[in-house]
């Protein structure tokens, strides 16, 4: 289980512009979670994950895995644990190398790395068989370079990577911003589909209401740096975008007019 | 010896001399995208090593290989100013550059020294082939025979290596840190390991042009980044950007090109002395023309 303990962090701390990012914040994942966050721009949703992984440093509270206290840890040391997707498709994979060295630098997830040849033909017939049940026709193309590829296809890429060493804890940052509907549709499905599979806890950060309420089993609306909405199980189930946005009007903050988020 | 020969000797011999370099240049320069001015330092520090440890009578080998790991320091100096003292890459090249130059004249104890009478591992190679009964003079197309096999050793270690989960890991370092990062790969390991290998790479050069020119001189390096990078992309101008194997392949035959032009330029009647100039050109055209190309 994930933690995140009275977690606070803020931004320009002390100067006028002084933004709390995340505000005396707790949330604990379970094994075999899949929760959805929404909120509106700067609600602390990306910040929230940079705690999870290391990549921001809160100032309080702190971030356990199965009690042991990670919130000191440096990124690499606790990589392990997670698979991660950004929502630029540049930023999950290296683009000057190829789909199996890719694949293959996120199968040695967290461990160390020597002397050893990186794709052996064991590995690589591994890839071509996750490759092959995705359907795109990858698993012909391993020595293609990753540059290109598609955003939706680098994207796929980027969720086999995530997925493939068996992480603790699946993190997906917008991870379909970037791409077009319909391509965002078969990602997501693949996603659903790689979660369900092999039961990965799953925190997954989207500013479309229907897809936060479309999959998962939980639900956490953000605003200004806390949570302001929870909903599990067969009352998130229950949910509408209406109902969401009346939550948003309830907690009594939120312009809808210039915020990005989705309402379709 | 006729005109073509003499081309062709200078052309090769000195280019393989250099592929090396252009090597250890390809590591930083491309993989790593920021121009490091340790080789400046690294290079003639590995002439100097190699005169001192050649003068002080070790063998040739040892002695060449003694050079390789000082250039390898230099470099795993470089990148633990960047890395843990948070120096930008290319201050903390320019100031092991700078520090190394005083490192070399201690080393060799004046500015240049003469290594005629004293074994080089292309004597010692010569003598040991005559030793088992094949017949070889110490002249250029001999060098040339040993260099091409040093040459192609080394290309084929460096791809190997290039391949291997570590190698991966450095590639990487150099194109998106944070994911490599993400993956759990702590950078300034491989920062370390990939500046150290780029610099092995090129006081192995330096040493070798020291052996085979006769001398290790203080002045050598100058200039010499600007060499490698030349080479490497008039190689990648030639090749463009493809596998690891490419690459490699790539920065072998830019080094080769490169002393090809500047020969050709010392044959239309420019001198030695404008060989920096030709070099700065080189390296400028190499740049620009794939732009303007694109720009079409």
């Amino acid at each position: 289980m994930l933690a995140l303990e009275h977690v606070t962090k803020t931004f320009a701390s002390g100067g006028a512009a002084e933004v709390k990012a995340l505000d005396d914040l707790s949330l604990a994942i379970g094994d075999g979670d899949f929760v959805t966050v929404i909120g509106s721009n700067g609600a602390g949703k990306s910040t929230l994950l940079k705690a999870i992984v290391g990549l921001t440093q809160p100032e309080a509270g702190r971030v356990t895995l199965d009690g042991r206290d990670i919130t000191r840890d440096p990124v690499h040391r606790r990589a392990g644990l997670f698979g991660r997707i950004a929502q630029d498709p540049n930023d999950s994979t290296c683009a000057g190398m190829t789909i199996e060295e890719n694949l293959a630098m996120a199968a040695k997830r967290g461990q160390s790395r020597w002397l050893r040849r990186a794709v052996t033909s064991e590995l690589r017939e591994r890839f071509r068989g996750a490759l092959a049940e995705i359907g795109l026709g990858l698993e012909s193309r391993l020595d293609t370079r990753i540059g290109l590829l598609s955003g939706g296809q680098r994207q796929t890429i980027a969720l086999l990577m995530a997925t493939l060493a068996g992480p603790r804890l699946l993190l997906l940052d917008e991870h379909l911003a970037a791409l077009d509907p319909k391509t965002a549709e078969l990602v997501m499905a693949l996603t659903d589909r790689l979660v369900g599979e092999r039961r990965l806890t799953t925190l997954m950060i989207t500013h479309n209401m229907a897809d936060a309420i479309r999959w998962g089993n939980r639900l956490v609306m953000m605003h200004r740096g806390r949570i302001i909405f929870e909903a599990a199980g067969p009352a998130k189930a229950r949910l509408t975008v209406s109902g969401l946005v009346a939550k948003f009007h309830e907690a009594g903050h939120i312009d809808l007019a210039d915020d990005r988020m989705l309402l379709s | 010896m006729n005109l073509l020969q003499a081309l062709a000797s200078n052309t090769f011999e000195q280019g393989l001399l250099f592929a090396f370099l252009g090597f250890g240049v390809l590591l930083t320069f491309r993989f790593f995208r920021f121009p490091d001015l340790t080789a400046e330092g690294s290079y003639p520090l590995g002439g100097a090593v190699v005169a001192a440890l050649l003068v002080a009578g070790f063998n040739p080998f040892a002695a060449t290989f003694g050079a390789a790991l000082a250039g390898a320091g230099a470099g795993i100096l470089t990148a633990l100013i960047h890395t843990r003292l948070r120096v930008n890459a290319i201050i903390a090249g320019i100031i092991v550059m700078t520090a190394v130059y005083s490192v070399n004249l201690r080393v060799m104890g004046r500015a240049n020294t003469p290594l005629l009478s004293t074994r080089s591992v292309f004597g010692d190679i010569v003598a040991g082939l005559n030793a088992i009964g094949i017949p070889a003079v110490e002249n250029a197309a001999t060098n040339i025979a040993i260099l091409s096999v040093f040459v192609v050793i080394v290309a084929l270690l460096l791809a190997a290596f290039l391949r291997t989960d570590l190698g991966l890991a450095v590639r990487a370092t150099g194109e998106n840190e944070t994911m490599i990062r993400a993956l759990g790969v702590d950078t300034d390991w491989t920062k370390i390991v990939g500046l150290g290998l780029s610099n092995f790479l090129i006081a192995l050069s330096g040493a070798l042009v020291a052996q085979n020119h006769g001398f290790a001189d203080i002045g050598m390096g100058i200039g010499i980044l600007v060499t490698g990078a030349a080479a490497v992309l008039i190689g990648e101008a030639i090749f463009g950007d493809r596998t690891i194997g490419w690459w490699i392949a790539a920065a072998l035959v830019g080094v080769l090109i490169y002393r090809l032009l500047v020969v050709l330029a010392l044959y239309v009647g420019l001198q030695p002395t404008d060989l920096k100039l030709i070099t700065a050109v080189l390296l400028l055209a190499a740049l620009a023309l794939p732009k303007l190309r694109g720009a079409r």
